[in-house]
């Protein structure tokens, strides 16, 4: 992730954030102030006053709002962003959810911020955490410079036809959205041109194909909505790792769902989200001049956790260290959680269900085949057609 | 009605498009009766048609022309609001 | 005045919302719905509220709506409408939609996601002056999870969690004035009206509400057999009975002008408008005298309150002809 120092400006993330969207120019940019995203969205704001940006800017009345209209706004046919931290997402926390199921590629900066109480305003990862199961994708930048980077990578990820959801940019709070570090954006025509058109399968506002969006579902169906939802969030790192190849060309840089660092012959690898990696990278460095076998794992793509690739880079490590910047009270931390299961899927002891989405019976034939290693992941799911 | 379609045949989002979603018949809600109207007293005043819970009220341009008793469910508000008594409440034998 | 025919060719032979759907025989509802958007001119794009409305009307995979429908959430339909505003804004200025498509967006909610958990997205959408109509099919209670009270149900009403009982008369507050309230918000248009026999004036207001340059807000009360205790074929003479009564009274505010427009000839006594009810049954015993006086003496309140504010009445409407009810 080098940044070409002749090229760079000195940006706080937040500033790099707003200069990506304006680069990209979204639709609609439904907007509600909370520390320490603010920054984001009143430099997109003077860009709008400015005419440097074109989009409606929607100066909503609370986050719920903000995503709502960001919903509607995505689903009726225009290229829709917004960005929030800790209490917000927390407020929305109940439309993310439908965001992500409804399939509105929305694309929301999300300036990491511990969760009350008690009020904090500066950075943990509780509230990415708050939404981890909520279907939506969670892409995590380490420094200004790759904030600006997975912005301008998220709508396309967020849109392509396979994947169509909503995708958070995480910047954490302070550390990268308030400080300055240099920056090197790439043109506006060559954002333009990466970003391309904005294309939903069934915008609300085409008169000439008339839908109904955002159903009720009962038992009969609520199970395969939510199956066909997971299978596009699986598919979403492949597709994130295209795309990430076709950005390199354009600017330099290589992304990926993970960044294994010195982890060739380590022995102890400790494993983190956002900003902490680059400071980790430098304690990694001065150990292995002292001939210590430590690494770095870091992860971009908290969802979908690339757990297949996780496996891979630590085969062989001894001791994994996860550091979570968030806590889950009585149970495991969410990151080591996420990485204990994909270490541990392949040992024969344990594996993963899901079942009873939506009121769909459990029946005993089902817990049988499960007993019996019989059943699939989905447990209950139709796959086939059932005849009338 | 059709049968249950598995998860992959579903559009993305839960979007139904009109032009291919089907339509309940609770016209089998009716518990005994049915409306029933006599042309011959129907001044065309349409407020049958307006009433309806159910647009089951069938039109030919601006005239009444039937009751669409796939989708009426007897609540019988179209012979209460109409002003000649043309329309009738009757045995349901279906 | 509008007629009736020409409802009539503006829904063309397909009504915005279809039969198929799982509303009540007999719910007030679907009057309120097509005589609202067949009242108005050219395409239409409607938002839900989570409700009676939604829920009955779109159980996947059915549709009863001919109209592009979104439903997001239950408070949000407010907040979702002005996002499709933005988008349809944002569209056409840049060339992305067929320029004469001038269409209307038109949010639906009950009451509860217009006066409780709506009010606020409401509110804020109002203020910021988006291009939309948002109704408020008020029934007066949370029908759709089984008759709670909400912030619309009248003083005195029984609900399930406003029961009647050894200490209880129901309700023990009064309804907020979310028409007074929309106004404060100084939008181009906000009224009051009701189906039912007075469908005319619905139709009228749906019309300017439609051509409105920003918001406009429209409150209709629509009666419910189940939540209000009553034969559904008793429903066109109870809304009639609250206007002609005057606990709702039909009005608008134009351009923050207060205009009546409708003024009954002789004002029904609220008892009879209550009596029908099974939701005030227990007002009618004979230790509840006390509260039905005081609905009385509120609707009076209210009603020369109202005189007072309108600047004018509408030049009155031909009278609904009085119905024999078999």
């Amino acid at each position: 992730m080098t940044t070409e120092l002749a090229r760079a400006q000195l940006l706080t993330g937040g500033e790099a954030v707003a200069e990506a969207m304006r680069q990209i120019d979204p639709d609609v940019v439904p907007v509600y102030p909370i520390t320490p995203q603010t920054p984001i969205i009143q430099t997109f704001a003077k860009f709008v006053a400015d005419g440097r940006a074109r989009g409606e800017l929607v100066d909503v009345e609370s986050e719920h709002s903000a995503m709502s209209a960001a919903v509607a706004a995505a689903l009726a046919g225009a290229r829709t962003m917004t960005a929030t931290s800790s209490q917000g997402l927390a407020l929305m926390a109940e439309i993310v959810y439908i965001a992500a199921s409804l399939r509105a590629p929305v694309v929301m900066a999300l300036g990491n911020r511990a969760l009350s109480g008690p009020i904090n305003i500066h950075c943990d990862h509780s509230d990415s955490m708050l939404i981890r199961d909520s279907g939506v994708i969670q892409l995590f930048a380490e420094n200004a410079q790759e904030a600006y980077d997975l912005t301008v990578i998220a709508p396309r990820l967020a849109e392509h036809p396979d994947v169509l959801l909503p995708v958070l940019v995480c910047l954490d709070g302070f550390t990268i959205t308030h400080a300055a570090e240099p920056v090197a954006p790439l043109d506006d025509e060559a954002v333009r041109a990466f970003v391309g058109e904005y294309r939903v399968p069934h915008a609300l506002l085409d008169l000439g194909r008339v839908t109904t969006q955002g159903p009720f579902a009962m038992p009969d169906y609520y199970f395969e909505l939510r199956r066909q939802q997971a299978a596009a969030i699986d598919g979403a790192n492949d597709v994130f790792a295209e795309l990430c190849l076709e950005y390199e060309e354009l600017s330099g840089r290589a992304y990926g769902p993970l960044q294994g660092y010195r982890l060739e012959g380590a022995e102890t690898a400790l494993v983190c989200l956002g900003s902490s990696a680059g400071t980790a990278k430098d304690v990694v460095d001065d150990l292995r001049a002292d001939g210590a076998p430590v690494g770095l794992l870091k992860i971009c793509s908290f969802r979908p956790f690339p757990a297949e690739a996780i496996q891979a880079l630590l085969a062989g490590v001894e001791t994994v260290a996860v550091l979570d910047r968030a806590d889950s009270p009585g149970g495991a931390p969410p990151l080591f959680a996420e990485v204990a299961a994909a270490l541990a899927a392949g040992a024969p002891a344990l594996r993963s269900y899901v079942y009873g989405l939506g009121g769909r019976d459990l029946h005993p034939a089902d817990i049988g085949d499960v007993l019996a290693g019989a059943a699939r992941h989905y447990v209950g799911v139709r796959s086939e057609p059932c005849p009338a | 009605m059709r049968g249950l379609s598995p998860w992959t045949e579903l559009a993305p989002g839960g979007v139904v498009v009109r032009d291919e979603a089907e339509q309940p018949k609770t016209g089998d809600w009716r518990t005994g009766l049915k409306p029933a109207a006599d042309l011959s007293r129907c001044v065309d005043c349409l407020l049958c048609w307006l009433y309806c819970p159910d647009s089951a009220i069938l039109l030919d341009g601006t005239a009444f022309a039937g009751i669409d008793l796939d989708y009426c469910k007897g609540c019988e508000l179209c012979a209460a609001v109409c002003p000649t008594g043309a329309i009738e409440m009757v045995g349901d034998d279906d | 005045m509008p007629r009736l025919k020409t409802l009539v060719r503006n829904e063309a032979g397909t009504p915005p919302l279809r039969g198929g759907h799982s509303l009540c025989q007999g719910c007030g509802i679907p009057m309120v719905v097509r005589t609202v958007l067949d009242s108005i001119e050219g395409p239409t794009v409607v938002v839900s509220a989570t409700g009676c409305l939604e829920v009955a009307t779109t159980r996947y995979p059915t549709t009863a709506w001919n109209v592009p429908w979104l439903h997001v959430a239950f408070e949000n339909a407010a907040a979702a409408a002005s996002g499709v505003e933005s988008a349809y804004c944002a569209l056409r200025r840049r060339g992305g939609l067929p320029q004469e498509d001038e269409l209307t967006i038109v949010a639906f909610a009950g009451d509860g996601g217009s006066y409780d958990i709506g009010l606020q997205a409401l509110s804020g959408a109002l203020e910021r002056g988006h291009r939309f109509v948002f109704v408020c099919y008020d029934n007066q209670a949370y029908m759709n999870t089984g008759v709670q009270r909400s912030g619309a149900t009248p003083f005195g009403a029984a609900t399930t969690t406003s029961p009647a009982g050894e200490f209880s008369f129901g309700k023990l507050q009064q309804r907020k004035d979310l028409t007074a309230i929309a106004a404060a918000h100084h939008v181009p248009y906000v009224a009051q009206s009701a189906a039912g026999p007075h469908w005319q004036d619905l139709s009228r207001k749906a019309a300017l509400a439609a051509k409105a340059d920003g918001p406009a807000f429209l409150n209709v009360l629509a009666d419910c057999p189940l939540g209000w205790g009553h034969e559904a074929t008793l429903a066109p003479a109870l809304v009639n009975g609250a206007v002609e009564s005057c606990i709702w009274p039909l009005y608008e505010v134009d351009g923050g002008r207060w205009r009546l427009t409708y003024r009954p000839e002789k004002r029904v006594p609220i008892a009879d408008w209550l009596r029908p009810q099974k939701r005030f049954a227990h007002l009618f015993r004979p230790e509840a005298a006390g509260v039905l006086d005081e609905i009385q003496r509120q609707v009076d309140e209210g009603w020369a309150a109202l005189l007072e504010r309108c600047e004018e009445t509408w030049p009155a409407v031909a009278r609904p002809r009085a119905r024999r009810l078999r």
